[in-house]
């Protein structure tokens, strides 16, 4: 298990390949990664910036990565979550299940990415060119949440 | 006691992160935005409509009615968006 909240890039294929590494029991790997895109609501973004609650963030991560491998039968786990200022196309987000069968990978990681958007403190604000502008929270979101509640 | 602001809250009251000693009343991180509120300025324009703001308390997420001492650390943001 680990999380990380930093402000420089990383490799994802690396990651991946360190987080299974010298672990034969892993028989799937299920892998999300969230992109800077560069329109969002109609408007062009030309950068995004990442604001977010240091302390509370990494608690917050913790908390969603135990959670998961106490609901499922997890070999190895990670979230990497960057903050600051980024382009379109960079990566925002990693969230990683490892399991022997895929199952439980699948699940993990989308439960870990949909914890994550309604429970760590991150704020994004976005440069349209015309300005900044604070990205609303979407009830898409807090839904997608809501149905891992047992 | 530590108060934080994140995001546009930060940006309207223009600092975020302050040491406060409010009066003994202020139990309540409600009590403490009224408090902050009768100061004018940013703060009445950051807290005009709280159902849109979150709390934490010590870096847990909270209740405006749960209780607040000298000691803690409170945070008002608005709901996250991260990922």
């Amino acid at each position: 298990m680990a999380v990380r909240v930093q402000r420089g890039e990383f490799d994802v294929g690396a990651e991946l390949k360190a987080l299974t590494k010298g672990n034969p029991q892993i028989g799937g790997l299920c892998a999300f990664t969230g992109l800077v895109r560069d329109v969002n609501d109609g408007a062009s973004v030309s950068t995004l910036t990442l604001e977010h609650y240091p302390g509370m963030t990494e608690k917050m991560l913790e908390r969603i990565e135990a959670e998961a491998n106490k609901r499922w039968d997890l070999e190895a786990s990670l979230i990497i979550h960057r903050y600051g200022t980024m382009n379109p196309e960079e990566v925002i987000v990693l969230t990683a299940a490892a399991s022997s069968h895929r199952g439980d990978a699948f699940a993990a990681c989308q439960f870990m990415m949909d914890y994550l958007k309604t429970e760590a403190p991150f704020w994004k604000v976005e440069d349209t060119g015309d300005g900044t502008r604070w990205v609303d929270s979407r009830d898409s979101d807090q839904e997608a949440r809501e149905r891992w509640k047992d | 006691m530590k108060v934080l602001y994140f995001a546009w809250l930060r940006q309207r009251i223009g600092i975020g992160e302050e040491a406060i000693d409010p009066p003994a009343d202020v139990t309540t991180p409600r009590a403490l935005v009224d408090w902050l509120v009768a100061k004018g300025g940013g703060y009445e324009k950051a807290f005009a409509d709280t159902s849109a703001i979150k709390v934490a308390i010590n870096q847990e997420f909270a209740d405006y009615d749960a209780p607040i001492g000298k000691g803690d650390e409170v945070a008002f943001f608005p709901p996250v968006t991260g990922g």
